[in-house]
């Protein structure tokens, strides 16, 4: 095989380092780590970062008038404000933790768009859809009637904006779509799309699961109205992710769960609320994960983010050449410009079967329906085989993914 | 290669897989049943025909799925024709024993030998269930057709 592209100002072997998982070995074969896409791996600087302030500054935040109360709250709050440049949000304010991107997703169906809902009332989606922004939008359709508006791919797995736009009418109530997809790698046009549904006074949700963690992004000027992140994607914890949204939207929308620190006042008769994002964070929050989320993005932001996409793409087309010379191997999504996600199916081999024969080789991928089975109907397959390629990963995985398949291939065929 | 692995796909697996026994729709069944798996989106279809003597008289299947979940069904297929519905369940019970690991001392003689080529499944805790699908739809069928789902 080819020697590493030398890629400038990021060395992928020196990050490895940072991440002591990495290291370990499964059935007695090095760790081949490609399942970033359904989570990614800690390095050592976040759990550094949990832990001093766990050993340091730790109490909870928002109430007492004590000494760690107030540290453990500034941390909290430069969190927010983390998230904030993270997003190029205007405000931190706009920042809402939540308990990931699942959630993120489900705060604006039920207090933002439930109540502008009517029978009737439409959403438009895409095919390419992870069942967490398919999911919420379902409710809408079970309690209250509203309709779903679904827009294909085309066959590479691209989108195609003037569908998207065509599907846009009189009585739709939102725009929900991923900026990456998770199965296809399928980068969205994200600031066409929310531009042409502004044009028609309708808001538009990104959902950011896995677009925030390979692509840089800026709310403002993407213009969307809500984003949602997670953290656990972002080699940050699990327990933690946010919505971005604009002001005007948040103080807008009704609470979402009820409980301690949402409110301004409660008595016997009478409950007011507190002002966002509060307001919507109710209950003790993930502290120690905003602390980890933090430390992520702070992680990546000393690295060369332009030149961690470089790699990454590097990856993906080391990949993509590899399985080309495979007969037998078919590829689901080659949209121009897509993320660091290989999916494809294997002639005569289902995906379990290769993902257990990978397994034992040390090599870890996803098989299944990846949590967006619309997609899967819409290629007409049961499950596919995916490699997601992280900041950390190396051509000598790839190498080990291909030498993995031709094993399946002769363990299986 | 690595000996479990070899275990797992084994020639009568994957000769179970690629040409399966009974496959297909059952028109005159007399209980039918459709079982899914929510981690992977695999369906099976289980076709029983029960006699008068409460003896299944023909049984098939339809699906598609791993290598694991299609040999399983069609192994199921052939170690069920012609036995009584409590006889099935018996098998089933052991059937889920051997695939768990388990003691499946209930399992005698032929049965036993015939069923033992699932038992390298064992090593694989991801896929008891691709192993177990077909039974616990056959079983569904058999009070009554509803969905069984493996979770």
């Amino acid at each position: 095989m080819n020697a590493p592209a030398k890629i400038a100002a990021f060395d992928p072997l020196a990050t490895r380092r940072d991440f002591e998982i990495l290291s370990r070995e499964v059935y007695g074969k090095p760790l081949v780590y490609l399942d970033s896409a359904a989570s990614a791996q800690k390095p050592r600087q976040v759990l550094g970062a949990m832990h001093e302030f766990v050993t340091s500054e730790y109490a909870n935040v928002h109430r007492g008038v004590h000494f760690l109360s107030a540290k453990a709250t500034e941390r909290y709050e430069a969190a927010r404000e983390t998230v904030r440049a993270f997003l190029n949000a205007a405000h931190a304010d706009e920042i809402v933790f939540t308990k990931g991107g699942t959630e993120a997703i489900n705060l604006v169906s039920y207090s933002f768009l439930a109540p502008r809902i009517q029978p009737g009332d439409e959403i438009v989606l895409s095919v390419m859809e992870h069942h967490s922004n398919i999911v919420p939008w379902h409710f809408l359709r079970e309690r209250q009637g509203a309709v779903l508006r679904w827009v294909d791919m085309r066959d590479d797995g691209s989108l195609d904006v003037e569908a998207l736009d065509a599907a846009i009418g009189p009585k739709t109530k939102l725009v929900a779509i991923t900026h990456m997809s998770n199965v296809l790698g399928t980068v969205t046009p994200l600031k066409e799309i929310v531009a042409r549904a502004h044009a028609k006074s309708v808001p538009v949700l990104a959902d950011g699961c896995q677009g925030a963690v390979h692509l840089s992004v800026d709310v403002r000027d993407l213009d969307v109205d809500f984003y949602a992140i997670t953290g656990h994607k972002l080699y940050g914890p699990t327990g933690i992710g946010a919505l971005y949204a604009e002001r005007a939207h948040l103080k807008a929308m009704r609470p979402f769960n009820g409980g301690g620190e949402m409110i301004r006042e409660v008595s016997r008769d009478n409950v007011t609320y507190a002002d966002p994002p509060a307001r919507f964070e109710a209950g003790t929050p993930p502290i120690i994960e905003s602390v980890g989320l933090a430390a992520a993005i702070d992680y990546l932001g000393a690295l060369d983010r332009d030149a961690v996409a470089a790699h990454e793409h590097d990856l993906l087309t080391y990949a993509r050449e590899a399985v080309r010379s495979l007969n037998w191997v078919r590829v689901i999504g080659d949209a121009p410009g897509k993320g660091a996600i290989l999916s494809f199916e294997t002639e005569g081999m289902h995906a379990h079967d290769v993902a257990t024969i990978l397994d034992r080789e040390g090599v870890a991928v996803r098989a299944g329906h990846h949590c967006a089975q619309p997609l899967m109907e819409r290629f007409g397959v049961a499950s596919t085989t995916r490699a997601s390629f992280a900041l950390y990963n190396t051509r000598a995985d790839v190498d080990a993914l291909i030498a993995g398949l031709h094993k399946a291939r002769k363990v299986l065929a | 290669m690595n000996d479990d692995l070899r275990e797992l796909y084994q020639d009568v697996i994957l000769d179970h897989s690629k040409h399966p026994r009974h496959f297909g729709a059952l028109p005159d069944a007399t209980h039918s049943g459709e079982g899914f798996n929510p981690l992977c989106g695999d369906r099976v279809k289980v076709y029983l025909s029960v006699d008068a003597a409460g003896r299944i008289a023909d049984i098939a299947f339809e699906g598609k799925g791993c290598a694991i979940s299609q040999a399983s069904a069609s192994l199921m297929t052939d170690m069920l024709m012609g036995r009584s519905l409590a006889e099935a369940e018996k098998l089933m019970g052991g059937f889920l024993h051997l695939v768990k690991g388990e003691d499946a001392a209930d399992l005698k003689g032929d049965d036993r030998e015939r069923l033992d080529v699932m038992a390298g499944v064992s090593a694989f805790p991801m896929r008891v269930k691709c192993a177990t699908l077909a039974w616990h739809t056959m079983k569904s069928a058999l009070e009554g057709g509803q969905t069984a789902a493996t979770q």
